[in-house]
Formats: structure tokens, sequence, C-alpha cells
């Protein structure tokens, strides 16, 4: 069953090279990558079920034996995340059919959609750190040039924010993996754990600890290493808007997870417990930041950040529980967020504005898409019986199981200001009357191909809402699998 | 050697950080091609600095006798390398069209971006030429219109 977790970056890859190949072709480009995401979701999909029933899947790449090859090993959590990133991909593709003009099109903007798939898949599936650095990269070049494609001033000036300081943690990913090997000898994530228990330096490890968490801290907007994200995330086409607050962020999030779970436990009272006081700084510090907004993107993009927060949380109070929270609210967050930026986009094509204060009326003519726009939104506040509700339900317990009580007052309170900030968007934008001079600049335009993906994000949210307790066994199980390797 | 490294690597990262802090475009760029340097040299000072004996078994013998360089880290180096190049070839495409687009290389002059939407503190945005205004404001104001 080995050669199934080559597919999720198999399909991606190839996809690439043929749309570079037919590079003049939209429409065929268009065709093959509706196509391939839809192929992408099946093999994740296949994947999680093959790990579900027969467990943790690994294949030794070029039948390298284990500590001196490339791993590719997929547990639940790996698999969960492949298939998260196939819905969003799919979506996204779908989305783009109807939202990305030809210009962005003409220039490559469907292979480098592939090789950013291919690049978040690779980071979730591999079990080599310094492989992971790879796959990082191949992320951010691609998501580097899809964010300035376009070349519009905000792009631009976003991107050299967001380009400066992801590839300085980029280098100090680098750093800490040439200082880990120096220590141990070792690159496969196993073989390192192993390793890690007889180094005899425990201030060097937890040194270590801090420059990964450092590095990770940064890719994924944890406090106070996240302002190249308000900075940068409204500036490309809404399409990759979503993709970016979707998968990118969470990427960190994963790699912060296994390298925490696997690698540094070492000094859990320590290395934890600051991640939870990071986690709490994050929630406030993202909320807040949205409450001042009046830009929907961007206030979209500050929640990015607080919700980053409750993931980390999760993995401060490290109990399975709590591990499972996190994974719960990673799968909830993701779904959440995206159909929140789609419908961002299908606002932004009826209105013409993304300011809140020039948007209106939209409730009495778009009750649909004011629907689509609530349902997401008090799921990420945490209403019942959405599935933010049990996602914070789940981390808030594993709280007071551990005595965190601290962390659980700043998590609900966050969780209020975050109701709050979603209101403003539905009084401004749904709730208001329409502005007068509105009529004029509303076209009529927007296709099926924004709505379907919109429609089914935001109907996933209330599914998990319904389909919470198996879902949360299939997180508890992963969250087990991750505190179980040891 | 070690020793001498060492102060290398320490004065690439000082130099890498300090260039980052500039305001200047350029500078940045600068920084940035610095600090990856200086986890290349942090990398190949790690894996051990040891000469004249590679990695290679003796005909006579069925297994590599310590102590040898290890090839691990100069592979590692050289991915690195690789991508450092792509990457730092994108930065300067970067910064060339953010220097075209918005007329200047200072960053202080690039908050248009991070300022809060429509407060009047906010640059105004003027575009050089209608060349690099977008796309998808041209193909808007033409539907409304």
């Amino acid at each position: 069953m080995g050669g199934l977790l080559v597919l999720p970056i198999l399909i991606p890859l190839l996809t690439a090279v043929a749309a570079l190949l037919a590079w003049k072709r939209r429409s065929f480009q268009r065709a093959l990558s509706v196509l391939s995401t839809t192929g992408l979701l099946g093999a994740a999909l296949w994947l999680l079920v093959v790990v579900w029933q027969n467990g943790t899947q690994t294949l030794q790449v070029g039948n390298w034996p284990a500590p001196f090859g490339i791993t590719l090993v997929a547990d639940l959590l790996s698999a969960i995340m492949v298939v998260l990133a196939g819905l969003i991909g799919l979506a996204v593709a779908v989305y783009s059919l109807g939202s990305m003009d030809p210009d962005r099109e003409q220039f490559g903007y469907y292979p480098l959609l592939q090789v950013l798939l291919m690049g978040v898949c690779g980071a979730f599936l591999t079990g080599d750190l310094f492989n992971l650095y790879v796959w990082f990269e191949v992320m951010l070049i691609a998501s580097f040039v899809l964010m300035t494609l376009g070349g519009e001033r905000a792009q631009l000036e976003g991107a050299i924010k967001y380009v400066t300081l992801n590839l300085m943690a980029s280098a100090l990913f680098l750093a800490g993996v040439g200082i880990l090997y120096g220590v141990t000898g070792a690159l496969n994530m196993a073989d390192l754990a192993r390793r890690l228990e007889q180094v005899r330096q425990p201030g060097l490890v937890t040194a270590l600890a801090l420059l990964f968490l450092i590095a990770f801290g940064i890719k994924a907007a944890m406090f106070p290493l996240f302002f190249w994200l308000p900075a940068s995330y409204h500036t490309p086409p809404v399409a990759v808007s979503a993709l970016f607050s979707g998968l990118l962020t969470k990427v960190g999030v994963y790699a912060l997870i296994r390298v925490f779970t696997l690698l540094f436990v070492q000094d859990v009272e320590f290395t934890h417990t600051l991640i939870l006081v990071l986690a709490g700084l994050t929630m406030v510090t993202g909320v807040l930041g949205a409450v001042a907004q009046t830009e929907f993107r961007r206030l979209l993009s500050f929640h990015i950040i607080s919700q980053i927060g409750y993931l980390l949380m999760g993995l401060g109070l490290f109990t399975p529980v709590a591990l499972a929270g996190t994974i719960f609210f990673m799968v909830h967050v993701i779904l959440a967020k995206s159909a929140l930026f789609l419908v961002s986009g299908i606002v932004y094509r009826l209105q013409g504005s993304y300011d809140l204060k020039k948007l209106g009326g939209l409730y009495r003519s778009q009750p649909v898409l004011a629907v689509l726009f609530l349902f997401p939104a008090l799921s990420l506040a945490g209403l019942p019986p959405l599935s933010g509700f049990f996602a914070k339900l789940s981390l808030i317990w594993a709280g007071l199981e551990a005595g965190q009580y601290g962390i659980v007052a700043v998590a609900l309170g966050v969780g209020l200001l975050t109701l709050f900030s979603m209101m403003k968007i539905w009084d401004q934008a749904f709730w208001k009357p329409a502005m007068e001079d509105d009529s004029t600049k509303s076209s009529q335009s927007s296709s099926w191909a924004l709505w379907l993906p919109t429609v089914a994000l935001a109907g996933l949210t209330v599914l998990l809402g319904f389909a919470a307790g198996p879902l949360f066994a299939l997180s508890r199980q992963a969250a087990e699998q991750l505190l179980g390797g040891r | 050697m070690e020793i001498v490294l060492a102060f290398i690597i320490g004065g690439l990262y000082a130099a890498g950080l300090y260039m980052l802090m500039r305001r200047s475009l350029v500078k940045l760029v600068i920084g940035l091609a610095l600090l990856s340097q200086a986890a290349n040299l942090l990398i190949f000072t790690l894996g051990r600095l040891i000469r004249g004996r590679p990695a290679l078994i003796p005909s006579d013998m069925a297994r590599l006798v310590e102590p040898f360089a290890d090839p691990v880290p100069q592979a590692l180096i050289l991915t690195a390398i690789v991508i450092g190049f792509g990457v730092q070839a994108f930065a300067i495409i970067l910064i060339k069209r953010a220097y075209q687009t918005v007329g200047t290389d200072d960053l202080d002059d690039m908050r248009s971006t991070d300022v809060m939407h429509g407060s009047s503190s906010a640059p105004p945005v003027n575009l050089p030429n209608d060349k690099w205004r977008s796309p998808v404001e041209a193909t808007l104001r033409d539907e409304g219109a």
C-alpha cells in the first residue's frame, strides 16, 4: 500500500508539469486543475481510510532503509491534513474558474496552485526533518509567486513582508536542522526522537526546541511573530487568500505539533507551558486586531491569528484530549475560514468593495449569501450546534481537566470577542441598508463557480457539528497516535 | 578551524540581521542572502570538520572506520544552496518590481497594506502608469460602466 503515500505528491506534480506544457491553453489548464484536485481529494480520502483501518503507513523512498533514506509517513494526523488540503484545493480550484482574471490565468496561476498543493501535501507526509524543510520551500516559493502574481502595488508591498519574514524563518529552521544533525547525527524524525533521549545536554535540547518554536512560529503566525500575515493576506485575489488562510499557517501549526509531540518532549514543563502562554497571547492579540478592522479580508486575516492561538492551546496543554481538540479545531477552522474568505469574494463581486463602511443591504438582496456567511461565522465564534462549538468545548474541557484555568478564561473571552467581530461584519455588510449609490456598482455576474465551493464549505461546517461525535473519535485516535508513538 | 568558522558564522548572522533591519530594499535582500549563507556554514561546521578521510569503505574492509568525513551535511548544504539561489533570485525580481511600482526603495514608505483601511494616514495609492493597474479592477470598472 506504500504507493498510495506518493499519490498526494505525485498528482499535483504531474498536473503542474502538464499545465506548464499547455501554457497557452487556458481552458485545458482550468479543466485539468479541477480534475486533478478532485483526484487529490480522492487519493487523500483513500489514504485516510487505509490509515484508519490498517494503522500508520510508511514508504521508504527509493527503497533506502529507514534512517538513511527519506521516509514518507502517514499517521492519522497526516492523513486528515492531506484530506483537508485536497478539499480546500478542490474548492479553490473551482472558485478560481469564476473569479480568476484571464491575465493571471495566462501567467501560470494553475500550475502554481498545483505546486503549492504539492508542497503542502509533502510537508504533511514526510517523516524526515530536512525533507520537511524542502517541502516548506516548495510551498513557500509557490506561495510567493501566487501572492505577487498580478503585480498590484498592495500585493508587492505585502509580499515584501511576507517573503522576508518567511525566508528568515526558513533560515532559522535550516540552522535548527543543522544543529540537530550535529548533536544527534540523524534526520529521520523517528530516529531523532530515539537519539534525542540519549543526549545528555538538556540545555542544548531546550535551546534547539526554542529555535524550532520560533522558526515554525513565524510560519504559523504565532504571537509575537505574526505581523507579516495581516500585512499580506488580504492583497492577492480572494481565491489565493482563501487557499493561504486555509492551508499555509496550518502547515506551520502541523510542524509545531509534529516536532513538539515527537522530538522535544524532554522538558515539557518549560516548552509546553511557554507554548500555552504564547497561545493565550496569540488568541487575544489576534481577536483584538480583528475587532479594530473595517476591511472584510483584513478582519478575517486577524481572525486567522486568533484561531492559531486555539490550535496551539491544545498543543500547550499536551494531554490526549487537548491534542484531539486541536485536531478537531484544525478541521473546523480550515473549513470555516476558507468559506468566509470565499464569501468575501462573492461580496466583492456583488458590491465592488471589501470596505465594510461601503457595503450594506446584502441580507435583503442576497439572503442565501447572508446564510452562507452566518453559518461559518457563528461556527467560528463557537455557537452550538455548529462545529466550532464542539472544537472549543473539547479544548476548554481539556484545559479544565489540566487545571489551566487562566487559558480557559482567555479562550472563553476571545470566543465572545470573535462573536462580536463577526457580528460587526454581519451588521455592516449584510444587515444595514445599502448605500444609495451602490445600485450602479453591483454586477450580478457571479457564476455558479463562485457559489458551489462556498456552499460546499459552509455546508460542511454545519455538517461537522452534527457529525462531531465520529470526528472527535477520529481526532482522539490521531492524538493517541501522536502521544503513543513514544 | 572550528573557532575561526564560529566567528565567521557569528559575523554573518550579525551582519545579516543588521542588514534586514535597514530601510533599504536592496540591503534587505543582502541581509537574507547573508543569513542563508550563515546557516549553510553552521551546518558545515556542526557536521564536524575532518580532513583527508573520505567516506569511502576501503577495499579490504567491510565497513567504514572512524573517523571519516560525513558527507550528509555537505549534501544538505548543496540542497540548501540550490533552494537559496532560487529564492533569492525571486526576491531580487520582487524588489525590482516593488521599486518600479511603488516608486521608492524605502521600506518605511511601503505601509499602505498595514495601516487601517480608509484612515487618512494611508498614503494615496498612485500608480505610475496604467500598465500596473490591477486587471481585476479594470474588468470590474468596465462591467460597471
